[in-house]
């Protein structure tokens, strides 16, 4: 009974569900606005989806290259940012206080002005979809730029110097009111305010906005369109001869390299191809939350994408959107709904500890996570499949491997 | 103070010179301190209180690093927690003085009394928090690939800087006991207050007395045993699970006593203060060369004094600021990290 579940389990984890499930549960994605109506639940799917392009961007990163990245949200940070300066009035002296507006729609170039003539808003206006891909190729520089200094580094020493970058980045947007680094006179970020509003998803051939904030089904659609995108490209990367590659780079980075693979181009791609995902998810958000300022950039946000790949099963697809969708459904909607029970504090207040508590929890009882990839759970019970030798003498020159 | 670094090998021998090593041994200590005469010059007042701010300052660092760098130098383990065990050592003492009343209108002696005894109940508090951290979080994961631990010590972290957010939700002022901000006495133009004082005077009987624990009697022979080989300490009759949490406890117990000094310190307590003094202490530990104790001083005094020029707001007439103070700290963590991870202090540490 337990080998069929398993090996079940197996097949669902292990490999693809059958393409006609595929195709019913894109269907069901595809229609679900019209079952979840236009509130709350829609606007909650909305940030899941874009949470899940995140999370899988992530375990690039994580979960196939096995390299553990605490500063994701810096990724985050800069895609916001993107969009927050190529699609809202925060340059208003640019071409001469005109603006720059490219394939915008009427809504973000024109205003109407008191006396009913129309005039150009200022700032930079380019159309969504040119930002969001625009923020994916500037965060895959900066995946790149971040990751060259820590080739050297292996395990927590990366995750550390990752977890600087992560504050880092928020810093120096968050200082840049007067030039970039301090440099220069024009303001990149608005301090701590932030910059708002941003432009709305608009579609090049329609005159008004798609989405605006009493129809939400536009922005599921278009959120829904780039994880499919997201997936299809994470799924051809996986099975790539460069997925491989990251895959036996994190099973023995040495062996790997004994076989032929440049580590350094294997890993900068993971880390440009993640990091692009977090720009990518990163520009969304800041569109459809219409602001950016450094408040949403924290830590804590690493660590809850983190939390979601290592919930949902490390290194599995399916899994990271499982656990994505879990932990911000939890967010979202279980910690308010304990709020009921009066327990004396307000949970969400403290939802991040609930992230920790999972984490904890998960680690020591099923470090595998919910579904996880076969390889990943074969490897985490290593020990007991070898025949307990190991974990009873607790080797601990094997378990911490040697740094440096 | 001999083997004072935990993970020192008898066996290594004197290396080889080359002017390669050299320049890679000595560039950083002598970049900082070029910076630092460079900033003196352009500013000497500004520069000698800013290493005063700093010294007193990175006497707490010190403290925290010393946690990180017994427990990396045992378990090869960032202990993410160590921050918020920090953190509960500071609300415990607060706590403690609201609840018997001490505050600033107490008499002196009955002051004395009552730091000594919070000292020590702070201290007891967070040692007993940090070995519970590790029962609980790391040693049921120590055959687990070695990113488990790490996720569980963020994890950790987490839970107990929200059972922070609980217990005092926004920023306390902690009662200001040893009239922090009034002048001791002068030189040089720059001001020696009391909580300067009070910082060394708590915390270099604390660290002599760690470093001689370690270096001096049986069971920080086991330790630094343990660090080496804990198999073969194991052989020799050394019940290496005790030693791991006794590791734990001497951490738990510096980063208590450092909660109480930085309550009295700064005068404000706050639920997150742990988290970003976690990471400083952190990238004092691996300037000083993670594992070596008096490395993990120096490295808490150097960062000290960095964040003390950085807060000021300026360096060489270039606008910095308090804003700007993070920012710097995590450059120099990086900067550490990429040309010289085996710290300031790391030669004697066991290569891979």
């Amino acid at each position: 009974m337990a080998d069929t579940f398993r090996r079940t389990r197996d097949v669902v984890a292990g490999t693809l569900p059958p393409p006609a499930w595929m195709l019913a549960g894109l269907a069901l994605a595809i229609l679900f606005p019209y079952i979840a109506g236009t509130g709350s639940l829609l606007d909650a799917s909305i940030q899941t989806l874009a949470y899940i392009i995140m999370a899988l961007g992530l375990n690039i990163v994580v979960g196939f290259a096995g390299l553990l990245d605490l500063g994701y949200v810096a990724f985050y940070a800069i895609g916001a940012f993107v969009i927050g300066w190529f699609g809202s009035q925060q340059f208003p002296d640019i071409n001469g206080g005109k603006g720059i507006h490219i394939l915008a729609s009427d809504r973000s170039t024109f205003q109407l002005k008191l006396n009913g003539t129309k005039a150009e808003i200022p700032g930079i206006h380019v159309n969504f979809f040119i930002v969001i891909f625009i923020a994916m190729a500037i965060t895959a520089v900066w995946g790149i730029l971040l990751g060259g200094p820590t080739l050297r580094l292996r395990g927590d020493y990366l995750a550390i110097v990752t977890l600087a970058f992560g504050e880092i980045v928020p810093r120096i947007f968050e200082n840049s009111t007067s030039g970039l680094f301090g440099i220069g006179r024009t303001d990149f970020s608005n301090g701590r305010q932030g910059i708002t509003p941003i432009d709305t998803i608009n579609l090049p051939w329609s005159k008004s906005a798609v989405y605006t904030d009493f129809n939400l089904r536009p922005a599921y659609w278009v959120a829904l369109a780039m994880v499919v995108f997201t997936v299809f490209v994470n799924r051809r990367l996986r099975d790539s001869r460069l997925g491989r590659a990251w895959i036996a780079v994190r099973e023995d980075e040495v062996a790997a390299a004994a076989m032929g693979v440049n580590l350094v181009r294997t890993k900068l791609w993971a880390y440009a191809i993640g990091a692009a995902f977090g720009g990518f998810a990163g520009a969304f958000l800041g569109s459809y939350n219409n602001t950016v300022n450094v408040d949403q950039f924290e830590f804590g946000f690493s660590v809850f994408v983190l939390a979601m790949i290592i919930i949902g099963g490390m290194g599995n697809i399916w899994g990271v959107i499982v656990g994505a969708v879990a932990l911000s459904m939890l967010n979202r909607y279980g910690l308010p709904e304990l709020n009921q029970l009066n327990i004396g504090f307000d949970p969400t207040s403290v939802s991040y500890g609930v992230f920790g508590f999972f984490l904890l929890i998960m680690m020591v009882l099923r470090p595998e996570g919910f579904l996880p990839s076969g390889r990943r759970r074969l490897e985490l019970h290593e020990a007991e499949i070898e025949g307990g030798d190991a974990a009873v003498v607790g080797d601990m020159s094997q378990m911490y491997e040697v740094r440096q | 103070m001999e083997a004072a670094s935990i993970t020192e090998t008898a066996s290594a021998g004197p290396p080889a010179r080359k002017l390669g090593d050299v320049i890679n041994a000595y560039a950083l200590p002598a970049l900082l301190i070029a910076a630092l005469v460079a900033q003196f010059v352009y500013d000497q007042t500004g520069t000698l209180n800013d290493i005063k701010t700093g010294l007193s300052n990175g006497t707490i660092w010190a403290l925290i690093a010393l946690g990180y760098t017994l427990v990396y130098g045992i378990v090869e383990l960032i202990n993410f927690a160590h921050g918020e065990v920090f953190m509960i050592g500071s609300f415990v003492s607060v706590s403690l003085w609201a609840t018997f009343g001490v505050d600033e209108r107490t008499g002196i002696p009955l002051m004395i009394l009552s730091i000594i005894v919070v000292l020590a109940i702070a201290m007891l508090a967070s040692g007993t928090l940090n070995v519970l951290i590790e029962r609980v979080a790391y040693r049921p994961l120590r055959n687990a690939p070695r990113l488990a631990p790490l996720i569980t010590a963020i994890g950790m972290s987490f839970i107990l800087q929200n059972v922070g957010l609980l217990w005092r939700p926004t920023p306390d002022s902690a009662p200001d006991l040893i009239g922090s901000q009034k002048d001791y006495f002068t030189i040089f133009h720059v001001g020696i207050e009391h909580s300067d004082v009070f910082a060394v005077v708590v915390t270099v009987p604390l660290l002599v007395a760690l470093l001689w624990f370690i270096g001096a009697t049986r069971y920080g022979k086991a330790m630094r045993a343990t660090a080496q080989d804990p198999d073969a300490a194991r052989l020799m009759g050394i019940d290496v699970d005790r030693t791991i949490q006794l590791t734990f406890l001497l951490g738990g117990l510096m980063a208590g006593a450092a909660g109480l000094i930085y309550a009295l310190y700064n005068g404000t307590i706050r639920f997150n203060q742990g988290f970003t003094a976690g990471l400083i202490a952190f990238t004092a530990a691996v300037m000083g060369g993670i594992g070596n104790l008096k490395g993990a001083v120096i490295g808490g005094l150097i960062i000290g004094v960095i964040q003390a020029v950085s807060d000021s707001g300026e360096y060489l007439g270039l606008p910095l600021g308090p804003q700007w103070t993070p920012a710097v700290v995590f450059g120099v963590l990086i900067m550490v990290m990429v040309f010289r991870p085996q710290g300031l202090f790391g030669e004697e540490t066991r290569e891979g």
